[in-house]
């Protein structure tokens, strides 16, 4: 800045800027020139960022996980193994607890795709834009609410004795299908927003052609709607699988005994103080979600985003 | 439809029923009246055109003959048939928008055989009659490509394909060459009209372009503010526009108001005359009006050079602006300069009186 005003140094000989001609700007024009030092004071600091939490931190978690720990020191020796992953292949119980895991992501991802379908149609498509807004709002605000808090309202819930025993609903009691519930709750804003945005994106004339060309409603809906969403739905769907994998808080809170695998890590990340063990575990629901997503790349569902 | 409505209907299928007949139809958005007191009868293999400036309620008319738009009041009949209240998916009419609404997701192949899958034809005779379609338009060689792949143009086909496949009896189109550059625009005008030749299908043409809907059209109605303000042949539209709006919408023209129209022609009407009737001769020009004709002098006030032509403003002595228009025949036309006393003279039988225009 200091070197681009010549006036600015000498403010008594040269009263007025001058309105015509070019302006002297030398640190500009140095990064006008030059592409590379401009790219690279751009991206220096967040390929650095991206670089330390993602890379180093799997890569560490990675090399982790190759060690183990001395069963009478408890100390961790650091020579490469591969007895972590032996012990989660040939133990049933980790085989169990993953497919429970990848089940109770499923179930929560196809409940919550199937509760924001609707919402998000009726907030890009019909709503007028006060009251789009005003859901767009509605949706956000649990958000903004502690998880903490959230999850213990649906303890109160559903638990015995709760809300939903009072109202007659039943209680499904601390377990698999309390968690499902609460889950679903907590992700669903994260499923909403990608398929509201992919449905706005659509534009009114698709469907009114769609209908005009002889296509009643729900062929509309199967035939112009859902394949131009499937990648809002995939995205939405990413979320709420990835985040009700990794979790382990509302399992804690609402699932009782029913463990998941994040239960898993956190008891042998602390009280059976084994963290390669519980980096072993870890790389399962990464190792499942670098699967899906090559699934859901292969059929080329992501094609027309 | 019910008993008593069919009796009516066979007695005037003798006479030709419209392909679309229009009573009375009004919409309303909240308080904003975006329509209103529109009769149209359209005819089987008319070029229908709805010309008006944005705003002025021709496309609501076109979305609500669509089925898009539930009217407010009034009726909409498709040979002889009340859709007033039908769905879209349920006339058979259909629609090329503005923006073309190509599905992104389909071939443009798919996107013409779209219709024929809702009916539930086979995939062969679907590929076969979009393929079809897709030669009338002059893509048959595009059928594999996504929409996006496409240029304007050919998307702008590609939508006509789409629609013409069905062999619907009429095609709406909402301003479909708007999106186009002039020359394509030209070249498409040309190639809607013999597709529509072609066809004999009843086209239903919404534009906000005078030029378009003059050349292309059987018919014009002229919308402003809802309401139709002229429905005629485009020469009738032009020769003899029925109130100051058309005949300024519609072509540019020589308003004379009330106080002019009294000191040249003694009637105290309001008139107009089109640019081209003016004739300009200079300033030594003093012989008097001949019979039938009027005499007045002017002054230039700018000239602009058309290529064709010269488009010469001009001011009376008593303030009144006029445009005339030169075509360039040769050496004579196009020697005004600014600031040039001139003498302007057009025939009394070119002028014509408007009707004052209602509000």
């Amino acid at each position: 800045m200091a070197t681009t005003d010549v006036a600015d140094a000498r403010p008594d000989q040269a009263p007025a800027p001058a309105l015509r001609g070019p302006v002297a700007r030398p640190g500009s024009r140095l990064l006008h020139r030059w592409v590379w030092l401009r790219l690279s004071l751009l991206l220096s600091a967040p390929l650095a960022w991206m670089l330390l939490v993602y890379v180093v931190a799997l890569a560490a978690l990675l090399v982790t996980s190759l060690w183990s720990v001395d069963s009478l020191s408890s100390e961790i020796d650091r020579t490469w193994t591969l007895d972590n992953f032996r012990t989660l292949l040939d133990n049933e119980v980790y085989r169990k607890v993953a497919l429970r895991t990848v089940g109770v992501a499923a179930a929560v991802t196809v409940i919550d795709v199937a509760i924001a379908l609707p919402i998000a149609f009726y907030m890009a498509k019909v709503a007028s834009p006060r009251v789009r807004r005003m859901l767009v709002v509605a949706v956000l605000t649990p958000l903004w609410a502690s998880y903490l808090v959230k999850v213990f309202a649906w303890r109160v819930v559903l638990s015995e004795g709760g809300l939903a025993e009072w109202s007659h609903l039943g209680s499904p009691g601390y377990g698999l299908t309390a968690v499902v519930i609460a889950q679903s709750y907590i992700w669903l804003p994260y499923v909403i927003l990608p398929i509201f945005a992919a449905l706005e994106r659509v534009p009114d004339s698709l469907l009114e052609a769609a209908g005009d060309l002889g296509a009643p409603s729900r062929m509309v809906v199967r035939t112009v709607v859902l394949p131009l969403l499937v990648p809002g739905i995939v995205a939405g769907a990413i979320f709420s699988f990835s985040l009700t994998m990794g979790d382990y808080i509302t399992v804690n809170i609402v699932g009782g005994a029913s463990q998941m695998l994040g239960n898993l890590i956190f008891i042998n990340a602390g009280a059976a103080n084994n963290l390669p063990l519980a980096a072993a575990i870890a790389m399962i629901p990464i190792v499942v979600m670098l699967v899906l997503l090559t699934a859901i790349r292969r059929t080329g569902a992501l094609e027309n985003m | 439809m019910s008993l008593s409505t069919s009796a009516p209907v066979a007695a005037t299928e003798a006479v030709e029923v419209p392909a679309i007949s229009i009573r009375g139809l009004r919409k309303t958005f909240g308080s904003v009246t975006a329509v209103d007191h529109v009769d149209i009868d359209i005819a089987n293999g008319e070029f229908f055109s709805m010309l008006g400036p944005s705003g002025s309620g021709k496309t609501t008319v076109l979305r609500m003959i669509a089925g898009f738009e539930a009217p407010t009041a009034g009726t909409i009949r498709l040979d002889g048939t009340d859709v007033t209240r039908s769905a879209p998916f349920e006339r058979d009419v259909h629609t090329v928008f503005q923006d073309y609404a190509l599905f992104p997701h389909m071939s443009v192949l798919d996107n013409v055989g779209y219709g024929l899958r809702v009916r539930g034809l086979g995939k062969k005779e679907r590929r076969e009659r979009a393929q079809q379609a897709l030669d009338k338009v002059r893509l048959g060689h595009l059928g594999d490509r996504r929409p996006s792949q496409l240029s304007g143009g050919q998307r702008q086909r590609v939508a006509l394909a789409r629609a013409i496949v069905l062999e619907p009896r009429v095609l709406l189109l909402d301003e479909p060459l708007g999106a186009l550059d002039l020359k394509l625009r030209e070249q498409m005008q040309v190639e809607l009209k013999q597709l529509q030749r072609d066809l004999g299908i009843t086209f239903v043409f919404v534009t906000h372009d005078q030029e378009e809907a003059l050349t292309l059209s059987d018919r014009i109605a002229v919308f402003d503010a809802g309401r139709i303000q002229q429905l005629g042949s485009p020469r009738e539209i032009y020769e003899n526009p029925a109130s100051a709006y058309v005949a300024g919408f519609v072509g540019t023209t020589n308003l004379l108001d009330a106080a002019t129209s009294q000191r040249l022609l003694g009637v105290a009407d309001e008139h107009a005359v089109r640019p081209e009737r003016l004739r300009i001769t200079d300033a030594r020009d003093t012989a008097p009006a001949a019979p039938g004709d009027v005499r007045v002098d002017a002054t230039v006030t700018e000239t602009i050079y058309l290529g064709t032509g010269n488009r010469v403003h001009l001011r009376t002595a008593d303030g009144t602006e006029l445009v005339a228009l030169e075509q360039s025949t040769g050496a004579a036309a196009g020697q005004e300069a600014r600031g040039d006393r001139v003498t302007v003279r057009f025939a009394r039988a070119d002028v014509v009186r408007l009707t004052a225009a209602e509000s």
